[in-house]
């Protein structure tokens, strides 16, 4: 922690808490903008539930378009929180710090998101309860366990009520704090949420060790929860390119790339809008680069794998869909865009340090990194189903509508809305990780050096 | 009639002398505690170290889990027996998947309710706080009876408390 600096409470508390005691002025024009473009998504999603999926580019044999690829990447990007809170949280890497609650955060928003496009694919929302919840016990149909369109939300069901309860218990003494900052109904309401938070050992002591069990307990939940998407796929043997065995690793690692690209984006976004300079530095910028630099190059050894393994067993199907894929128009160009933006350009720019302590080119490169990432779940679903097979006759028939297209960047306004408004009522750094880093900080003379330490308990 | 007296002090070293302080004047562990508002180093201050029973309850929750998909994922597929294959009625590997979710989901919403019972939230009588303690002042508490509050404002002050407050 070479960067590590001197700040004391007070300070910690005016600086991180001014998106709640003192809004920032542009936060209420963002809102409002975001909130109109969200208003217009649901009224378009409202004309979708009543016109029917006509009104998408949706038809045979592509049936999963636009809407299922954007799903897959809301889920990808959720299991930023919980690589990032979790494993940086048991391995008590000290610049996790700053970064733990807005990734837990993206996960829970960008769960929400995601669960949304499944309701709306499914064209009469209303009938996704038939498959969920035991309905008819007349004719005794129940929901079919051995469907991984039931796992799928059974998984994410238990990834967002773990990743909820886990963000509520670390912002129990932020809450604290806010009561302790504020007046009339906003000290009413932060009291209620705070449960008589008063910070005695006791209490920290379970915060701690409550922190590091549940972050136990969420890793192995994050790992199956993309494996179990990735099932969606991977148990559908009609369809060349989504019947492997690579598949859950796979979606794993790729879920992992986007998700912490994500964090970077909006780290840089915080540190920008709310002027934490002090809180946010390009430490944290280097040490997500370098994470980043292994976790794309596993990445993209799984994606190359993939493809081996299709292309090895010279099943003509397979080859043909992987030619189409990386040869033929405009799968090729789709291609190209997807690997240079999910790994040559952003992993070319993380090995230089002068990029990874640079927080505007940290933030562009994550926004590269999760174009191709969209591009990737895009590349995977649709060429399987569009390419022409044997006794069918309509191929290549999917162009996205401009509805399906305002959905998907109406996903990314609505995260961001959600977001903000978060922001409005709760810190988006947890105030009392960085106090703590303080009071646990010291500095050291090696030789004639002085650096910064931080105090490890032994536990 | 009981007392809670809070001693506020700006330095860990003084917040710590009020805790022996307090232990010498004879009142029993249990009965005062230190508020910060940060965690600070087990044993900092002196203070009785909690123990708790946390680990408990994910072992129970993961149970109660998967004791619950046991019984859904079996009653499910035996109310509608479709037979796949010649497959066995009820498909272990399917179900597997569904034990494991809802046994992990079970053990987080359990840890999450042992975190809080064994924090002793919610407190809805939390007694004498100062809104300073998370700006950083350390606050030692003691919950006594009222002719002892003197002894206990007299250790207090005599560790160096910069404010003494009383409810």
């Amino acid at each position: 922690m070479q960067q590590r600096r001197t700040i004391d409470q007070i300070h910690t508390n005016r600086v991180l808490l001014n998106g709640q005691l003192d809004t920032p002025k542009w936060w209420a024009p963002t809102v409002i903008t975001l909130g109109i473009i969200v208003a217009i998504g649901f009224f378009l999603i409202g004309i979708m539930v009543n016109k029917g999926l006509g009104v998408t580019g949706l038809s045979r044999p592509v049936y999963w378009g636009l809407f299922i690829t954007t799903f897959v990447f809301w889920v990808g990007i959720s299991h930023a929180g919980i690589m990032i809170s979790a494993i940086l949280r048991l391995s008590q890497a000290e610049w996790r710090r700053p970064v733990t609650r807005a990734a837990e955060l993206l996960t829970v928003f960008s769960l929400l998101t995601a669960l949304m496009f499944p309701l709306m694919h499914a064209g009469r929302p209303w009938r996704i309860i038939y498959y969920i919840v035991p309905y008819d016990f007349a004719r005794g149909i129940m929901p079919n366990v051995r469907s991984p369109l039931i796992w799928d939300p059974v998984a994410i069901s238990t990834y967002l009520t773990g990743s909820t309860l886990f963000l509520y218990i670390a912002l129990l003494p932020d809450l604290g704090n806010l009561r302790d900052r504020t007046t009339g109904w906003q000290k009413a309401f932060y009291t209620i949420l705070a449960l008589g938070w008063r910070g005695n050992p006791r209490q920290w002591k379970l915060q701690t060790v409550g922190g590091i069990l549940l972050s136990a307990l969420m890793l192995p939940i994050f790992v199956s929860v993309h494996s179990i998407v990735s099932w969606d796929f991977a148990v559908t043997p009609a369809v060349e390119g989504w019947h492997s065995t690579i598949f859950a690793p796979y979606f794993v690692i790729g879920a992992v790339h986007s998700g912490v690209s994500a964090v970077v984006t909006m780290m840089a976004l915080m540190r920008w809008l709310w002027k934490w300079e002090d809180f946010i530095r390009p430490e944290h910028f280097d040490a997500l680069a370098r994470l980043l630099i292994v976790v794309a190059t596993g990445w993209l050894a799984f994606t190359f794998l993939e493809l081996i393994f299709a292309v090895y067993g010279l099943d003509a199907p397979e080859i043909e869909l992987r030619d189409m894929q990386i040869f033929q128009w405009p799968w090729n160009l789709l291609f190209v865009v997807f690997v240079f933006t999910g790994y040559i350009i952003p992993v070319g720019m993380w090995l230089q340090k002068s990029v990874r302590n640079n927080i505007a080119l940290m933030f562009w490169s994550s926004l590269f990194v999760n174009i191709g990432m969209w591009l990737e779940r895009f590349m995977i679903i649709v060429p399987g189903l569009a390419r022409k097979t044997p006794f069918v006759y309509t191929w290549e028939a999917y162009r996205p509508s401009g509805l399906e297209w305002f959905i998907l960047f109406w996903s990314l306004a609505w995260v961001t809305f959600l977001m903000l408004l978060f922001s409005r009522f709760f810190p988006l750094v947890p105030l009392f990780e960085q106090k703590e880093s303080q009071t646990f900080g010291d500095s050291i003379k090696i030789g004639r050096a002085r650096v910064p330490a931080i105090v490890r308990e032994a536990d | 009639m009981s007392k809670s007296v809070l001693g506020l002090y700006d330095d860990a070293n003084q917040a710590a002398d009020a805790m022996d302080a307090l232990k010498a004047a004879g009142f029993p562990l249990g009965t005062f505690d230190v508020l910060t508002g940060t965690p600070y180093p087990e044993g900092a201050f002196g203070e009785h170290v909690p123990q708790h029973r946390l680990f408990r309850f994910p072992a129970f929750g993961a149970i109660i889990g998967f004791t619950l998909a046991l019984f859904l994922t079996t009653a499910t597929q035996i109310a509608y027996p479709l037979v796949t294959g010649g497959k066995p009625i009820l498909s272990l590997f399917a179900m597997l998947v569904i034990l494991y979710e809802m046994s992990m989901l079970s053990a987080v919403i359990s840890t999450v309710v042992g975190i809080v019972i064994e924090s002793r939230l919610p407190n809805v009588n939390p007694g004498v706080y100062d809104p300073r303690i998370t700006e950083g002042l350390i606050g030692v508490v003691i919950t006594t009876e009222d002719d002892q509050a003197d002894t206990a404002i007299a250790a207090l002050n005599g560790a160096g408390a910069m404010e003494i407050k009383q409810a």
